[in-house]
């Protein structure tokens, strides 16, 4: 199906999943409007969001079914598959999200039914990011994708410690976004252009690899993507931001906002910086110092939320190794570990919300000993998750790291490829114990893990990721087969044949 | 006409708001350096448009509806972070060790 994007109804056509969310969004703002006082209203309004999550995926999924592709001049959002893959992607990590937030929201009492409004829009601005074929939509749906994950974090109230997450992910980020628009801003000088393919044609025709204003341009937007994913050294708000906002909300924002930003980072590199070899070297400066900080500082950490916030760091770094390989396999890898990584960080953050007791900032890796025998099916979970985020063979863990690893062979980044491996290893070193502590720890007494509770969606969802993780750690080739026939094909090698199917 | 002083003086407001963010402690006054840096990148924006055609105007307006936007998100949350803490010096905000 070519749509020509000139047309109003194609242009609609293409902007179905948007359009969708949009709409449900704002009737999710209409029934929390007149009820938001119970928590019957709160779960009227997570079915309504999860309805309108669906009807978004449905979209997705009819633009990728019938093979949409823009025809005509230069758009401002991308019709390809890497976007309906993605976006698919954050529906799903949206969903589970709704679905984890059920059980939880009442039992901390957020009657906040705007919760469900704030993940809707979040979801809208990372579909918009990660299929903005300009800078500018780009940098909109970065905003509106950041202003409400603000929101988010600091939904509780009565919490300081939310508060200050809030501020401290407030400000940083609006200052990554200074450096952003004004990235973008210098392009705009450079090129006369934010068109991402339009961006790439001018680099090749005025030869402006090495105009400054360009490089530095660059430069800040390597700087704003670089907080957006918490790589080293733009990583300090992270451990502190995922401590203090309520678990589920952790959980999305370490994968769906993560997952975003390296979409759009990726887009924005490949397709209209391919010619500009500069950002090459920083890229591989940054994986490799986000690989090492992120695993050696989660060493040290004792609660579990902290060391899955630095966790999550260090597996930035280790996406950054895909985005540094820059071809169609890094392409491909990004997106294969972009859904063992989701699926993995979502069912861990759920387990760990399980946890309860006031926010479950204090939960200590100690205090899982004995989980194995009292709760076998929670504590068996956790280890998969924490299997798989070791990348042990078996689990989808293994399978996104190989992949990464392959696209860093292939685009010659020895080096690369070995301080990951190096890093993983160290990574045993935080994995692990809380595995040793859940099964070869006695409880410390009786009533250790009386208050774990787990709500029916949310073991639904945990089951779900479980699973999903297991079976793709065996059987991977669905999963591999997609993300190789999504993947962005770099222009330079557009020539050479691109589908390795 | 006028690009290279009108680029100096977006560059200057620029890094004033750089350090501004990274040397002062008053939440209030990082995020007035904040948006300080987003209209250095307006003033840049506008003086392209002189050259380049007006789509650098059209996105000034953009980029001031997304800062108001994140002007009351963020006054709401230094808000909130005051009924906590009585204070919005980051020095005394602390809980979340850095």
């Amino acid at each position: 199906m070519n749509l020509d994007l000139t047309s109003t109804g194609d242009l609609a056509r293409a902007l179905l999943p948007e359009l969708t969310l949009t709409a449900a969004g704002m009737l999710v703002l209409l029934v929390t409007a007149w009820r938001h006082t119970s928590g019957r209203d709160l779960r009227i309004a997570g079915w309504v969001t999860l309805t309108g999550l669906v009807a978004g995926g449905v979209a997705v999924w009819w633009l990728w079914w019938h093979t949409a592709r823009a025809a005509g001049p230069p758009s401002m959002i991308a019709v390809d598959d890497f976007r309906f893959v993605t976006d698919g992607l954050f529906l799903a990590a949206a969903g589970l999200t709704v679905l984890v937030s059920f059980d939880y929201l009442e039992r901390e009492g957020l009657l906040v039914p705007e919760y469900y409004v704030l993940l809707l829009f979040a979801t809208l601005g990372m579909m918009l990011m990660a299929g903005g074929e300009d800078l500018m939509v780009v940098f909109l749906g970065l905003e509106l994708m950041s202003v409400s994950v603000y929101v988010l974090a600091g939904i509780d109230r009565r919490s300081g410690a939310a508060a200050e997450a809030a501020l401290k992910y407030f400000l940083l980020g609006a200052f990554a976004s200074g450096f952003l628009l004004y990235g973008i801003a210098l392009v705009y000088g450079a090129t006369a252009t934010t068109n991402l393919t339009q961006i790439a044609a001018q680099v090749r025709s005025l030869s402006l690899v090495q105009s400054p204003m360009l490089l530095i341009g660059l430069g800040l937007v390597l700087v704003g993507f670089g907080f957006k994913v918490a790589a080293v050294p733009f990583h300090m708000w992270a451990p502190d931001v995922y401590d203090g906002s309520p678990t589920p909300v952790t959980g999305y924002m370490a994968t769906a906002v993560k997952a975003a930003a390296f979409a759009a980072l990726f887009r924005v590199l490949v397709e209209a910086f391919g010619g500009v070899t500069a950002w090459k070297p920083i890229v591989w400066w940054l994986a490799v110092a986000t690989m090492v900080v992120g695993n050696f500082i989660a060493l040290a950490q004792h609660t579990v939320k902290r060391m899955l916030a630095y966790s999550s760091v260090a597996h930035a770094g280790y996406l950054l190794v895909a985005v540094a390989a820059a071809s169609w396999a890094g392409s491909a890898a990004l997106l294969a570990y972009l859904f063992a990584y989701t699926l993995v960080t979502l069912a861990a953050f759920a387990l760990l919300a399980a946890q309860g007791r006031e926010g479950e900032r204090d939960v200590r890796i100690d205090d899982l000993a004995g989980l194995g025998q009292r709760r076998p099916w929670l504590a068996l979970a956790l280890a998969v998750c924490m299997l798989s985020l070791l990348g042990f063979p078996g689990t989808a863990g293994f399978i996104g790291k190989w992949y990464i690893l392959v696209a860093a062979t292939m685009a010659h980044e020895n080096v690369l490829a070995a301080i990951l491996v190096l890093t993983s290893v160290v990574s045993a070193g935080y994995y692990l114990p809380v595995i040793m502590a859940m099964y070869m720890k006695p409880q410390p007494f009786d009533q250790a893990h009386a208050g774990v509770r787990l709500g029916r969606p949310a073991a639904v969802v945990v089951a779900a990721c479980v699973v999903g993780l297991l079976v793709l750690g065996v059987r991977p080739n669905p999963l591999l087969d997609l993300a190789r026939s999504s993947a962005i094909v770099p222009p330079a090698r557009a020539a050479t044949p691109a589908t390795g199917r | 006409m006028l690009l290279g002083p009108a680029l100096a003086v977006s560059a200057a407001l620029f890094a004033l708001g750089v350090l501004g963010v990274l040397l002062r402690r008053n939440a209030i006054v990082i995020f007035m350096c904040v948006e300080l840096m987003l209209n250095a990148a307006n003033l840049a924006f506008v003086a392209f448009a002189q050259q380049l055609g007006v789509a650098g105007q059209i996105f000034v307006f953009f980029v001031m509806a997304v800062a108001a936007a994140e002007a009351a998100v963020g006054l709401a949350i230094i808000l909130a972070v005051y009924r906590h803490r009585h204070t919005v010096d980051l020095q005394h905000i602390n809980l979340l060790k850095g």
